[in-house]
């Protein structure tokens, strides 16, 4: 019962349930969009945009190194999305390579920076992978703050969200605002990876955000039920790497992907085993 | 010519396409290609693979932009205003869809546009209304990319009717689809007429429609090469009790067998 008042845990919980409930929102539309990877790309730019906040804040002579990481995460995701996102709609590459393209200049300038600003190894690890038993109360209420845009605007969109992702031609001959809804999408992406960035770090928040989309997938046909079971799994999966590791010492971040991965190996053997008992039934009835 | 009996006073044209030019990937697909649908009238865009048919509707849409000459919607200018009263008919399912939608997903963002980012409160009812109408209700919860060709055309279709538009444009509709589902279009299609509907319809044979058409557009290498009557396929003529009578100016003549045309086919 102690546990439970503690403040750390507290915050790890809400932090946990936070990021758990979004990820999947921008998730769901990547995944039907089949630009899975762009959170990995978006999140190698993020890790530039800490190591540009630490040299800032060195630059700046503030005491706490950490003052300007998020907001250099926020600015440099969001270019990057904008930027991955306009080369997209004008077909200047492909989106593959553009994420390629992405993911080298994200890590190499990122390394580049944190050895110019003279960061320490273990906070570089603590973006890397997250670090969400150092999460404070103001990072509690900055991430509230972002899931909270993202619940309204990943949802509050869906629709529309949904008509773009599906089929972008015909959502230009109805008339909807395609290069904006696109925009949307993009950003979405990149606030979501800052906000998941503490939990998983950006090295896994690609994972966060796909594993619970790709496990409830095979678990309805309907693209919003898709999207709500994915925030369900999503939460479980947060909550119990979390929770897990209150008793054992073991890394956050990459316990949930783990677990996410297991999950994911379990229902597809599930439902294999159901395709598989259904083709037996259907041979026997023709029989 | 159609145009050749009207006069500046006459009730706009559904569809008025003026020299349009399209590039695409460095290379002028479409050379300033001319194309006009009366109000109500059925027109169909033929032409071979590679003449430009596709890239023309998606121009007429939208869906690519000029790189010359115009395209006017019931007489105004195409924006995204005009794009309210046109349902238009892609050539196949989107490209997205890594993830399930169901087919009553797919037909309720037909109700979107410009301005409407989200549904009406009757989005469900309407949507189901128009898969109805194409005789494929029993889908409205199914999985669209396990559907059939034939099954899948008919929820684009729907999700193009629920949109109730002036003007329909459809992309090969006929195109690897079953005979079930050709005669469930077919009969969507001479409703929309008979409601006064304007059809565009991209066809590389007229085939089933060809009762409904009296008007088409052909294109080759991107230019227009015939506007009037339909040049009849091949294969209808050549078939046993054909019984058209129209001239036939731009036809080749067709072979003299039905054996000839299985062998030319």
């Amino acid at each position: 019962m102690s546990l439970l008042t503690d403040p750390l845990v507290q915050r790890m919980m809400l932090v946990a349930v936070m990021v758990g409930a979004t990820a999947p929102i921008v998730g769901t539309y990547l995944v039907h969009r089949r630009m899975a990877l762009l959170g990995d790309g978006i999140g190698h730019v993020a890790l530039a945009g800490v190591a540009a906040g630490w040299l800032a804040g060195s630059w700046a002579g503030l005491a706490d190194q950490d003052a300007l990481a998020i907001p250099g995460a926020i600015v440099f995701a969001i270019t990057g999305a904008v930027v991955i996102e306009r080369m997209r709609a004008r077909g200047i590459a492909a989106a593959d390579v553009i994420m390629a393209v992405m993911f080298y200049g994200g890590i190499a300038s990122g390394v580049l920076l944190i050895s110019a600003a003279g960061g320490s190894n273990a906070n570089l690890m603590g973006y890397l992978f997250g670090s969400i038993s150092t999460v404070s109360w103001s990072d509690v209420w900055v991430t509230v703050a972002l899931s909270i845009a993202i619940l309204v605007i990943g949802l509050g969109l869906k629709p529309a969200l949904f008509a773009v992702t599906h089929d972008q031609e015909f959502a230009y001959s109805t008339g909807l605002p395609v290069g904006a809804l696109n925009m949307v999408v993009a950003v979405l992406s990149a606030v979501t990876i800052t906000a998941s960035m503490r939990v998983v770090g950006v090295l896994l928040v690609s994972g966060l955000m796909i594993l619970p989309v790709a496990i409830s997938q095979m678990l309805t046909h309907s693209f919003t039920r898709t999207m709500t079971f994915s925030m369900i799994i999503g939460v479980i999966l947060c909550i119990t790497g979390v929770g897990i590791t209150l008793f054992y010492n073991l890394q956050p971040g990459a316990l949930i992907v783990v677990l996410g991965v297991l999950l994911y190996v379990v229902v597809a053997s599930g439902a294999s085993m159901r395709k598989r008992r259904r083709h037996r039934r259907e041979m026997a009835v023709a029989a | 010519m159609v145009a050749a009996n009207r006069t500046a006073a006459d009730t706009p044209f559904a569809v008025e396409a003026r020299g349009v030019r399209v590039r695409l990937g460095g290379h002028e697909i479409l050379h300033a290609v001319d194309l006009e649908a009366q109000p109500g009238e059925p027109v169909a865009v033929m032409g071979g693979n590679g003449s430009g048919k596709s890239t023309l509707v998606r121009a007429l849409v939208g869906a690519l932009p000029l790189t010359g000459g115009s395209v006017k919607i019931f007489g105004a200018e195409r924006s995204r205003a005009t794009a309210k009263r046109i349902g238009y008919v892609p050539q196949r399912m989107g490209a997205g869809s890594g993830v399930a939608a169901t087919a009553l997903e797919v037909v309720t963002s037909g109700l979107l546009g410009a301005g409407q980012l989200r549904p009406p409160r009757d989005a469900k009812a309407k949507a189901l209304a128009s898969l109805e109408d194409l005789a494929v209700g029993d889908l409205a919860k199914r999985d669209v990319s396990t559907l059939s060709g034939g099954q899948q055309q008919r929820v684009l279709i729907a999700r193009a009717l629920v949109r109730d538009p002036d003007l329909l444009i459809l992309d090969e509709p006929m195109a690897g689809v079953d005979v079930p589902s050709q005669e469930a279009l077919a009969s969507a299609l001479r409703r929309r007429r008979d409601a006064g509907g304007t059809i565009v319809i991209v066809l590389h044979e007229l085939g089933a429609l060809a009762p409904l058409i009296d008007h088409a557009v052909v294109l080759d290498q991107g230019c227009v090469t015939h506007v009037g009557e339909p040049p009849h396929a091949l294969g209808v003529h050549a078939l046993p009790g054909h019984d058209h009578d129209h001239a036939h100016t731009d036809v080749p003549e067709p072979p003299a067998s039905p054996f000839a045309w299985e062998v030319r086919k």
